[in-house]
């Protein structure tokens, strides 16, 4: 009943559009059918239970892709049992959409344990996906104890160091960091100096009006330090990006929905599809919440990304599984 | 000749008791001649080491125990040990045989810092 009290207060929100403040309360209510979209530089909220209402032809735009986060195959805890399954639901719901993405991309923590056995099952989950292309970028998780070797393997053909890797679809520069190897004692994120002068030099080249999107594990934006949940260098590769128009930077790793905006960048933390992580300070430890199992996936979810030529921002709509 | 039976019974109890007390002097002798390994526990808790300081002997064995529902590792920073990756429960043993101070941290979430004092 509260809840669905909840919805309504935000759908008035879509008509009136959403200042700063409205914006907090949208980001806090993710978990309970709200939807935040990004669009021309211009926050809106939609509400998912409402999702039938959309104008689509108001969000088409000349490219989409889907993000997907934190799929932690091989997690098992009570926060939930069957991270498969909600994976599953994940690509099921993309597969859904009216207008399919051109690809997918997965912003980390593939695996929970780097064991092969759980990449392969996530492979084997996303070839159910109607887009084919899968563009990834590794979590923490997916590196231990080879500092990335076996994830290269896999998922690194043409990558570069760690990893990293550019590509461009439809006018868009897209830059894949790795944040999550040699990590120091103390210390938050890290792209290391021989990946930040790779981006310098990937982006020298480009004209400023080149819509730029990132995407890395580890949030590029200070999210909070005191759970590791940022990047101790991001300022410097940023910096790089100070020239172009439309920065758009994606992470994963705090299995929630964040956005900010600074400037000419908006940054944009996903959902996880395996299990939710608390707000910033609000429990004892970043570890997995425990919700109830009729909750579990309105609380995990996808990113559908749409690039609107012409538009100063890319418009993100993250929708829940449940 | 029920007496005698007495004595036997009470001479057999005797030995018994004899017997009990030498096997129970055995054990504690061996105990106190083989030095029992010192063990000192770490647990890792709510993405923390505790105690995050530890000061032990030479010769220590110092086992972390990690009992989050995410994994942890124990690496030192001066590449001395590393754990695999520690599932919930799991555990990972080193003994410290030379003195210093070992600093470790947690290689995925290395937020988490911790020191081992070997004296």
């Amino acid at each position: 009943m509260s809840q669905s009290k909840k919805d309504e207060i935000l759908h008035d929100h879509n008509h009136d559009g959403v200042d700063r403040r409205g914006f907090l309360k949208c980001m806090a209510w993710a978990g309970t059918g709200a939807l935040c979209v990004m669009q021309g530089g211009v926050l809106k909220s939609y509400s998912m239970s409402r999702m039938n209402e959309w104008n689509l032809a108001k969000m088409a735009g000349e490219l989409s892709f889907a993000q997907i986060s934190d799929s932690h195959m091989g997690f098992n805890k009570a926060a939930n049992p069957d991270v498969a399954a909600t994976l599953k639901a994940a690509v099921d719901k993309i597969n859904a959409l009216a207008v399919q993405p051109e690809f997918l991309l997965h912003t980390g923590d593939i695996s929970h344990l780097a064991k092969p056995e759980e990449f392969d099952t996530v492979d084997q989950i996303l070839k159910g996906a109607v887009a084919k292309e899968v563009f990834f970028v590794p979590g923490e998780h997916d590196v231990i104890g080879d500092e990335g070797q076996q994830y290269r393997d896999r998922y690194g053909k043409g990558t570069k160091g760690a990893g990293w890797y550019s590509f461009d679809k439809k006018g868009v520069h897209f830059i894949g960091l790795v944040n999550v190897v040699n990590l120091k004692a103390g210390g938050l994120g890290n792209l290391g100096g021989d990946q930040l002068a790779w981006l310098a030099a990937d982006v020298k080249q480009l004209k400023s009006s080149t819509p730029i999107v990132v995407f890395a594990h580890i949030p590029l934006w200070s999210v909070y330090p005191e759970w590791g949940w940022g990047t101790d260098d991001s300022a410097q590769a940023l910096g790089y990006l100070r020239k172009f128009g439309s920065v758009s930077v994606l992470n994963g790793h705090i299995h929630q929905i964040m956005q900010k905006v600074e400037g000419n960048v908006t940054f944009h933390t996903a959902a996880s599809t395996a299990f939710p992580q608390p707000q910033p300070g609000k429990a004892d430890s970043p570890g997995p919440m425990k919700v109830p199992a009729e909750q579990l996936r309105s609380v995990l979810g996808i990113t559908d990304v749409k690039f609107v030529r012409g538009q100063h921002a890319l418009a993100i709509v993250d929708s829940q599984l449940g | 000749m029920k007496d005698r039976f007495v004595r036997i019974g009470l001479a057999a109890l005797l030995i018994a008791l004899a017997a009990m007390l030498t096997t129970v002097g055995r054990v504690g002798g061996v105990g106190a001649q083989e030095k029992a390994p010192a063990g000192v526990a770490v647990k890792i808790d709510n993405f923390s080491f505790g105690p995050a300081a530890v000061t032990v002997a030479v010769g220590t064995t110092v086992t972390w125990t990690n009992r989050d529902d995410l994994p942890h590792t124990v690496v030192s920073t001066d590449g001395v040990f590393k754990s695999k990756a520690l599932d919930t429960d799991d555990k990972f043993s080193f003994e410290f045989s030379k003195p210093g101070t070992y600093s470790y941290f947690c290689s995925i979430h290395p937020k988490m810092t911790g020191q081992i004092i070997v004296q």
